[in-house]
């Protein structure tokens, strides 16, 4: 266990160091996030006045669902990079070291946390530029970058267990926009929940992107619940450890076929 | 040749190793192995042959459908971590960080295998040295020669002390000058620490030159085994070649050479003739005046020392070279066709 977690911290040193050499990606993969945040918040701006819309600044409604959506899209990645390894022979070498299967995954999805932060960072400031205010203050927003990791954990050990069984970039960029796009879409991302139409949001009670949107937005509202935070939470948690399984487990598919 | 006496110390161990890969290619077929402690072993064979395979499944990078396999008297399958922190590996192709520096990439490497604060840094900078990766240890691996990358390969399998050595073809893509500096090293490394080191190559001259044992695999199962100069001495003499004038009858060059008692394995390809005599300096005059009598002209002929290439010929039945060229044509029409998954697929 302690072996686990060391090898994970060294393993999560490589790829922090390796991001740093190449700052250009965090800044790559912001684009789509700013995007959606600037025009969107523009371009729907008048939503907040269909009756029955509970917040007056479509701004601060969306804010939380972009940092989450960040982070979903952000774990497509964590996949491609590890197909990287797998063709370089990094991943072999260190198949054939006594470090923990687990630590390989988990070094990667850590420094995918401490992008994310970084990501999440620059978009509440973007936010706070273009006016908006969080009534939940620092810790609200903490815990919202909270939810958009816990999000991430489930699916980019997913990306990274299909790039490990497949060992094509093209596989992981199709199952990402397989299952991701549908996601995003049948979520409270960009609609208040009671003006989704009802299929929707029945849907989206089973869309773990909208657990995570629903806490992140509760968390920075100015009353947060904290049951449903901490239920959407736990749930998410127990996604991220089925997920690092398979991950896990992926290598074992993949050492067959090498 | 193996016996039960030598079990006890052997550092690695096969028996009746068998694996198949999706689509049903063969990679071994019954391989047996056994190397002793302290031994530099060479495994030698074109590619396709089964060796990268074997070596694979000795350092548990993949398992065997049948078959045991065992170092440093642990079974691989039963218990791969305790295999993993007795061997080091260099794989054929360079497995280091490109987007790491050298050392960053040997002092990862040591922490892996549990090394810590001054006993690592100590290690990473004696490994530095010892192959002359000092002046670029700050420097990025991206921006390495081949030769360079070589070596922190090498550097990197040796970071533990490894009790076994894998070296997967370790000069492939290396000019003759390269590949020598880099035995050398390996040598002076192993020198007094009783590593037993595998190698596998393609290059007959290599396992020759470096293999203190050699074995020749071919399509995946050895087929024989013994000292570079047992294997050569299995074969009679010397080889003799002579170039005919013109195209004759088989037959009858056979049987005008039947009567010469120190002449063997006359084969006749073309306008070639090979032979086989116990002295071949001796045999050449009578040769030559057999032939003569037969009516049959020659342009040349050629005595040579037995060579492995020669042994080659004799255990597998082909040349090696042509053998060579044919896989490497096969390996990289199958390349084409797979999805090209991996850079090194081809090097089963």
């Amino acid at each position: 266990m302690i072996a686990g977690i060391r090898d994970s911290w060294y393993m999560a040193g490589r790829h922090l160091r390796n991001l740093m050499r190449q700052p250009v990606y965090i800044a790559l993969m912001l684009f789509q996030p700013v995007l959606y945040l600037v025009v969107f918040s523009q371009l729907f701006k008048k939503i907040t006045l269909i009756p029955g819309f509970a917040t007056t600044s479509y701004l601060v409604f969306l804010t939380p669902g972009i940092i989450i959506l960040n982070a979903l899209f952000g774990t497509a990645w964590s996949g491609m990079s590890i197909i990287e390894d797998v063709n370089r022979g990094v991943i072999d070498r260190f198949l054939q070291t006594p470090i923990k299967r687990v630590s390989l995954i988990a070094g990667r999805l850590t420094q995918m946390g401490v992008t994310l932060i970084i990501q999440s960072l620059i978009l509440v400031g973007l936010a706070l530029l273009m006016g908006a205010r969080f009534s939940g203050g620092l810790t609200g927003i903490l815990l919202l970058f909270l939810c958009s990791i816990m999000l991430a954990l489930p699916f980019a050990a997913l990306s990274n267990g299909i790039a490990l069984m497949s060992g094509q970039q093209e596989t992981v960029a199709a199952a990402v926009n397989f299952i991701l796009l549908p996601l995003m879409f049948l979520s409270t991302v960009f609609m208040a929940p009671n003006l989704v139409p009802g299929w929707i949001r029945a849907i989206s009670r089973y869309n773990p992107v909208n657990w995570a949107v629903e806490a992140g937005r509760a968390a920075v509202s100015p009353n947060p619940n904290w049951a449903i935070i901490g239920m959407r939470l736990l749930l998410l948690a127990g996604l991220s450890v089925v997920g690092v399984f398979f991950a896990t487990h992926a290598f074992k598919t993949y050492q067959r076929s090498v | 040749m193996p016996d039960e006496t030598r079990s006890e110390d052997a550092a690695i161990v096969a028996r009746g190793l068998k694996k198949t890969y999706r689509g049903d290619v063969v990679a071994l077929d019954g391989l047996d192995l056994e190397v002793p402690a302290g031994m530099c072993y060479g495994l030698v064979g074109p590619n396709g042959s089964g060796k990268t395979t074997t070596v694979k499944i000795m350092t548990t990078l993949t398992t065997a459908d049948d078959g045991q396999a065992v170092v440093s008297g642990i079974d691989v399958k039963a218990d791969p971590d305790r295999v993993r922190k007795m061997i080091g590996v260099v794989d054929q192709r360079s497995t280091a960080d490109l987007t790491a520096t050298a050392r960053e990439n040997l002092t990862l490497q040591g922490r892996v295998y549990g090394l810590k604060g001054p006993e690592l840094k100590t290690r990473v900078s004696e490994l530095l040295e010892q192959f002359g990766l000092s002046k670029d240890a700050k420097r990025l691996v991206k921006g390495f020669s081949g030769g360079m990358t070589r070596r922190l390969d090498v550097a990197l399998g040796l970071v533990h002390r490894p009790h076994v050595l894998f070296l997967d073809e370790p000069s492939t893509g290396l000019d003759p000058e390269a590949r020598h500096a880099l035995w050398e090293e390996i040598d002076r490394l192993v020198q007094g620490q009783r590593m037993t080191i595998l190698f596998t190559t393609h290059y007959l001259e290599e396992a020759e030159r470096y293999g203190e044992l050699i074995s020749i695999i071919d399509s995946g199962h050895v087929v024989a085994t013994g000292t570079p100069d047992e294997l050569k001495s299995t074969l009679q003499g010397d080889a003799l070649f002579v170039e005919l004038a013109g195209a004759v009858d088989p037959d009858l060059v056979k049987r005008s050479l039947a009567g010469i008692e120190d002449v063997s394995d006359v084969v006749v390809e073309d306008r070639r003739l090979r032979a086989r005599a116990d002295v071949g300096a001796r045999a050449v005059p009578r040769v030559l005046s057999e032939l003569e009598s037969a009516g049959i002209q020659i342009d040349s002929v050629t005595v040579s020392r037995s060579s492995l290439d020669d042994a080659y010929l004799l255990y597998t039945g082909r040349r090696f070279a042509e053998v060579d060229q044919a896989g490497e044509e096969a390996a990289a029409a199958g390349a084409g066709a797979k999805r090209a998954k991996k850079e090194g697929g081809e090097g089963r």
